[in-house]
């Protein structure tokens, strides 16, 4: 725990978690999770980085996770909006099925 | 037996463990609940980077508002609460083959990259006031202010894509 390894290998475990919720997932809300998950791995690599790499004053790496959770707030927001709106327009949020624009 | 390595590997079983259980299971409303759990294990992950003031971030942010919003999206948009999840095997296998690759390329990376770790990481007393100086006083100024126009674009967007379109000429 007072190396960077366990972290890395933790967030690196997260991120292709939800990789594969992001592929293999079929509902638009589920998706959605497994881009925080994503996004919750690099906020911990940058924290594990600014702990680890950077001298023990700068915090640059830390003030950085805070930006990436602003994101992913303003993100999971429009995300929702979003859903909503297709969930009025096709009562369903599959993504399979919402494929009006396709060829 | 010391405790400290002992709670950070309980930290680590945690997150991983509750993130397998959000990808897996088939309950959305299961996987909201445990995607909670994680979250808050990452939060004691931060704790133990020397993170306070994330830590409290993480749980103020992702568990108070990001949570309740994945679930709100979930009461809205299934008729019933215990909507099944439905896979694919094709989708499973291939997805579950890039997933491994990415996996395993990563990991390579990890173990094959010098990391330049700091000899001497030395205690931080509280980071909050350091956080607060080098937002309000130093170079992360501008993506402050980019960050509150950003999330003021987020509200209005969100209110304007999800409320119900009225016509003028009906």
């Amino acid at each position: 725990m007072n190396d960077l390894t366990p972290y890395l290998v933790i967030s690196t475990t997260l991120f292709c978690l939800g990789i594969f919720a992001v592929l293999t997932r079929r509902n638009a809300i589920s998706i959605l999770m497994g881009i925080e998950l994503i996004l919750n791995a690099c906020n911990l690599n940058f924290a594990a980085f600014s702990r680890f790499v950077t001298p023990p004053d700068d915090i640059s790496g830390q003030i950085i996770s805070i930006f990436g959770i602003v994101l992913a707030a303003a993100e999971a927001a429009v995300f929702l909006a979003i859903i909503l709106a297709i969930y009025r327009e096709f009562s369903t949020i599959s993504p399979d099925e919402t494929d009006t624009l396709k060829g | 037996m010391e405790l400290k390595p002992l709670v950070f590997y309980v930290f680590a079983l945690l997150t991983i463990g509750s993130a397998v259980i959000v990808v897996t299971v088939r309950n959305i409303v299961h996987a909201a609940f445990s995607l909670m759990v994680t979250l808050f294990s990452i939060a004691g992950l931060y704790v133990f980077l020397q993170a306070d003031f994330l830590a409290a971030t993480q749980v103020i942010v992702y568990v108070g508002g990001i949570l309740v919003l994945i679930l709100f999206g979930v009461m809205m948009t299934s008729g019933r609460l215990d909507m099944k999840l439905k896979m694919e095997r094709g989708q499973l296998f291939w997805g579950g083959l890039v997933t491994i690759l990415i996996f395993a390329l990563l990991l390579g990376v990890i173990r094959r990259t010098p990391w330049n770790v700091q000899e001497e990481l030395g205690t931080v007393e509280g980071t909050t006031a350091q956080i607060g100086k080098a937002i309000l006083q130093s170079e992360f100024l501008l993506p402050f202010e980019v960050a509150s126009v950003i999330l003021l674009i987020a509200l209005i967007g969100a209110v304007l894509i999800s409320r119900k379109e009225v016509r003028e000429d009906e």
